[in-house]
């Protein structure tokens, strides 16, 4: 998995796929994950962020790879905990664009509980969900998501244990804005990005990628050209910031719809109620140093 | 020995340089807050203090202690057994009586307690403390107040400073409605104009050693002075979970943080905790996580993450009682090993631990520093005695110690590299521009000068020696080990954390019956000082003294370690696991065992 490739120097203030492209990737040929990682490049792209401002995170997985293939600052922490590692980031400097991307073992199974409480917590990131039924980089194991019959390693016969709703577990963590694409639809999943980018608090992406090597197939019956329907949601009959309609939505019959599921605006993210804590707390005590502000706990133990 | 009222006696004084004063009840009775009224007081005075506390680990009542030495000079240890005991109750009674010395004094609430009439070891002196404490509060307030009333009682016996407790109530209570401060003076003024001399025939009064002169004193305990010390270190972000006995550092870094300008997140789990504390290190603010017992096992993975990504944090460990859910309100030091090899693989990182409530400051402040300087996470090992034991130490000095913190995104040059193999690694926060325009990759599989995954064996080995030469070089920079008494001689008392107090009261002891006997605390653990091996050749004997089991070969942790690095046989352990912190006669018998005195003792 070692990986040689030098990057292109990138240059301050312009953004360009070549300034953002680092090593190559390392996927099998043919993974859905090369058009994730592509579009993740053209939204930068738009939305012209300062590349030093941008941090790509991930997890653990081939998916979770990820940030190595962006010449943005970086982080590949531990299987299942990219979203508490990736909060600290953002809480600790609202001067910054976070956004990370893993598996579906990664995010629904072993980070499963990190999820609802980023979700509460409505930390203002963004995640990107790689979710292809199936763990890619230890050789196919049943995922949470491999649906029930799916032959793995660990299922010769077939797995026997209902697959997680992805959408509707995002839905219930309390994230204020979920979305669901496809990895061979560039545009929609630009557009998917630029959305949940944009948004103010934690954004959810759910993007069916394909492991060509483990589970290949697995999304043709949502790929028009292998037969399948790209069904998108009307959001002119889908009100986004109605909860029961977008849980309805995660309910419907495989392969589902695409689009925005849900999104609410004004939800206040963690981030700002901490800073306006700080603000608070600060007005309280008279804007004094640190110094100040300690020497005086002291004094009052003495 | 009197108790009976009837005839009245010339009542005597008697200077004292020390005390142990034990209060014993139930929880709901407030005895801790006059615990911590008398520490208070001590630390205002010319005292020292040094206090001892028992919670139940049921929260909603329960039998409660709180002991409390008061002394003039240097208070070391909580004291084997108490001069003084006040019980509540018959339990408190019974479970305690057995900690009081011979001729020292039982005060009782007669209301509640039938002491044993056939035993005449103490002077029994019954008051009645409920029906008082009701009668002075006009009967509204049940027992509450009873706390109050033993302090009054208190106050006249051990001649204590009435106008500066007046003073301490007035700052507890002032802010509460009028009444109540007014019912605290009044439960207060019963006890203390109970005549007490009728019943008990002697004061006692602290030698005055003229006035205090030095720098001003500060009382606390110990996780308030590890709270403080983190603050003084920079620390201004975090992240933990609720667990006994850490609980109570996260509850105060939850409320003072946002007044600095931080932020502290009490976290899903302890997994999640670890790995915000270390996302927000990576993004430049060095933040602190931390937990008892159980939740340090969960960190345990991302710490490995951070040694690997070369990340700064500072992670506390509160030990209790363990295995498992063990002993959660009993002190314990059994997790030395954990601390410096839990995670796995070769995993190096930087270990101290605080002596007493004073250097849990210190070793906080000491901390930060440490894991700025070596990109690397810190252990603070404290534990549950230090925890809630309140001390009375110097007023640290913030001019020399407050470290402001900054957040550094300069840009950075072309030949920036995360983990340049010629120079220590220094992160380059997001945000820093990076002059070749090529980000730095922060990760956990082995990797390249550059951050990027390499799984060349030469690489590994490289990369495996750059973070364990940092610690190395630390090692080097450590100052000079102190040894206190003997610099060579017959038996050396080693120890680390919490044992402080008991070894070096020891070492005085045995010194004074004629023994060359040193003590060395040993703060930095991992890595170990340079100098111990040439130090220990000093001795006869090396005595390892620490609360934890002696394990399979019949080592303590440290012991063990210690025996590993030297091979030196004189190195024996002394440990145990009562979850009761370590007598100063547990201590002498130790040094007997392996030093058998020869000399009859003075
Ligand atoms: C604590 C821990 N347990 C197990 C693993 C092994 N592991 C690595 S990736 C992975 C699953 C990957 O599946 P997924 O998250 O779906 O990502 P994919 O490879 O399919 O993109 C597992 C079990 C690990 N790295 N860490
Ligand atoms: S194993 Fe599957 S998920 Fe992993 S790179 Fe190959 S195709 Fe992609
Ligand atoms: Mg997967």
């Amino acid at each position: 998995m070692s990986t040689t490739s030098t990057p292109v120097k990138a240059e301050r203030g312009v953004l360009t796929k070549k300034g953002l492209q680092a090593d190559h990737p390392t996927w099998c040929p043919g993974c859905g994950d090369f058009a994730v990682l592509a579009a993740y490049y053209k939204t930068l792209e738009k939305l012209d962020l300062p590349q030093q401002n941008i941090v790509t995170l991930a997890g653990i997985g081939c998916s979770s790879r990820f940030p190595y293939f962006v010449n943005t600052h970086g982080g590949h922490f531990i299987h299942g905990r990219s979203l508490p590692f990736a909060s600290g980031v953002s809480l600790g400097r609202d001067d910054l664009h976070v956004f990370v991307f893993g598996g579906d073992g990664d995010g629904f199974s072993i980070g499963g509980n990190h999820l609802d409480h980023a979700g509460r917590k409505n930390f203002n990131l963004t995640y990107v969900i790689m979710d292809n039924f199936v763990y890619g980089l230890t050789k196919k194991q049943t995922s949470p998501t491999s649906p029930q019959g799916f032959k793995s390693k660990t299922d010769p016969w077939g797995a026997f244990d209902r697959p997680t709703n992805p959408m509707r577990k995002i839905l219930s963590s309390g994230a204020t804005f979920v979305a669901r694409t496809h990895a061979t639809q560039i545009k929609h999943m630009m557009e998917m990005y630029e959305r949940a980018a944009k948004h103010e608090g934690f954004s959810v992406i759910e993007v069916l990628s394909e492991c060509v090597e483990f589970n290949k197939g697995s999304f043709d019956e949502a790929i028009p050209r292998k037969g399948g329907k790209f069904e998108i949601i009307d959001e002119t009959e889908h009100d986004v910031s109605d909860m029961p309609a977008a849980l309805a939505l995660a309910e419907e019959q495989w392969p589902g719809r695409f689009g925005v599921y849900y999104e609410a605006k004004n939800e206040p993210t963690k981030n700002k109620l901490e800073r306006d804590l700080i603000e608070a707390s600060r007005e309280k005590v008279g804007h004094k140093s640190d110094k100040a502000l300690l020497a005086q706990t002291f004094a009052s133990m003495r | 020995m009197p108790e009976d009222s009837s005839t009245q006696k010339a009542v005597r004084e008697e200077h004292i340089r020390d005390a142990v004063i034990r209060l014993a009840g139930n929880s709901q009775d407030g005895i801790q807050s006059i615990g911590g009224f008398l520490a208070r007081l001590a630390g205002r005075s010319a005292q020292e203090v040094m206090t001892y506390m028992t919670i139940p680990a049921t929260i909603s009542g329960g039998p409660s202690i709180f002991q409390v030495r008061m002394g003039t000079g240097e208070v070391l240890s909580a004291g084997d057994e108490a001069d003084f005991l006040l019980a509540f109750y018959q339990h408190s009674y019974e479970n305690h009586i057995g900690f009081l010395k011979e001729g020292g004094v039982l005060l009782y609430d007669s209301d509640h307690v039938e002491p044993d009439e056939n035993d005449n070891r103490f002077v029994k002196v019954g008051v009645p403390i409920s029906a008082l404490t009701v009668e002075a509060l006009g009967g509204s307030s049940r027992e509450k107040g009873k706390n109050l009333f033993a302090l009054g009682l208190l106050a006249r016996i051990f001649k204590l400073d009435v106008a500066k407790l007046r003073e301490i109530f007035k700052e507890r209570f002032g802010s509460k409605a009028e009444d109540v401060l007014r019912n605290v003076n009044l439960a207060f003024d019963a006890g203390f104009s109970y005549p007490i001399d009728n019943v008990l025939d002697r004061y006692y009064n602290f030698q005055q050693e003229g006035e205090y002169e030095g720098p001003q004193q500060v009382t606390m305990d110990g996780n308030t002075a590890l709270t403080l010390g983190l603050i003084a270190g920079g620390v201004r972000h975090g992240a933990g979970y609720p667990i006994t006995p850490w609980s109570t550092i996260m509850e105060m870094l939850r409320q003072q943080l946002p007044k600095y300008n931080g932020v502290f997140v009490q976290a899903e789990d302890e997994l999640a905790a670890a790995a915000m504390a270390i996302g927000f290190s990576y993004a430049g603010h060095l933040a602190v996580t931390g937990s008892s017992g159980p939740g340090i096992s969960l960190k345990m993975e991302s710490l490995g993450w951070a040694t690997m990504a070369e990340i700064p944090l500072v992670v506390v460990n509160i030990q209790r009682g363990g295995p498992s859910t063990g002993l959660p309100t009993n002190v314990e030091q059994s997790d030395l090993l954990q601390a410096i090899y839990g995670s796995h693989g070769d995993c190096p990182r930087v270990v101290i631990a605080a002596q007493n409530v004073e250097d849990c400051f210190y070793s906080a402040r000491e901390a930060c520093e440490i894991a700025r300087k070596y990109s690397v996470p810190v252990f603070v090992l404290s534990d549950m005695s230090l925890a809630s034991r309140i001390e009375a130490f110097d007023e640290p000095d913030l001019e020399a110690l407050m470290i402001e913190p900054t957040l550094d995104t300069e840009d950075r040059s072309a030949d920036f590299k995360p983990y340049d193999l010629e120079r220590i690694t220094r992160h380059a926060p997001p945000g820093a521009w990076i002059e070749g325009g090529v980000f730095p990759q922060v990760t956990g599989l082995e990797h390249d000068e550059s951050g990027h995954p390499s799984a060349n064996p030469q690489m590994h080995a490289k990369m495996m020696r750059k973070r364990r030469e940092k610690i190395q070089k630390l090692a080097d920079e450590l100052p000079a080990s102190q040894i206190y008494g003997d610099e060579e001689g017959e038996v050396l008392v080693v120890g680390w954390g919490s044992t402080w107090g008991p070894i070096r009261e020891t070492v005085i002891r045995e010194r004074d019956r004629g023994r060359r006997v040193g003590h060395l605390q040993i703060r930095h653990l991992n890595p170990l000082p340079n100098d111990l091996g040439e130090i220990f050749a000093r001795f006869e004997k090396i005595l390892v003294v620490e609360m934890n089991d002696e394990g399979l070969y019949g080592q303590g942790q440290l012991a063990t370690l210690l025996r590993a690095r030297y091979c030196n046989p004189a190195i024996q352990s002394l440990c145990k696991t009562d979850g009761l912190t370590f007598k100063i006669k547990e201590i002498m018998r130790g040094v007997e065992a392996v030093s058998p005195s020869h000399a009859p003792s003075k």
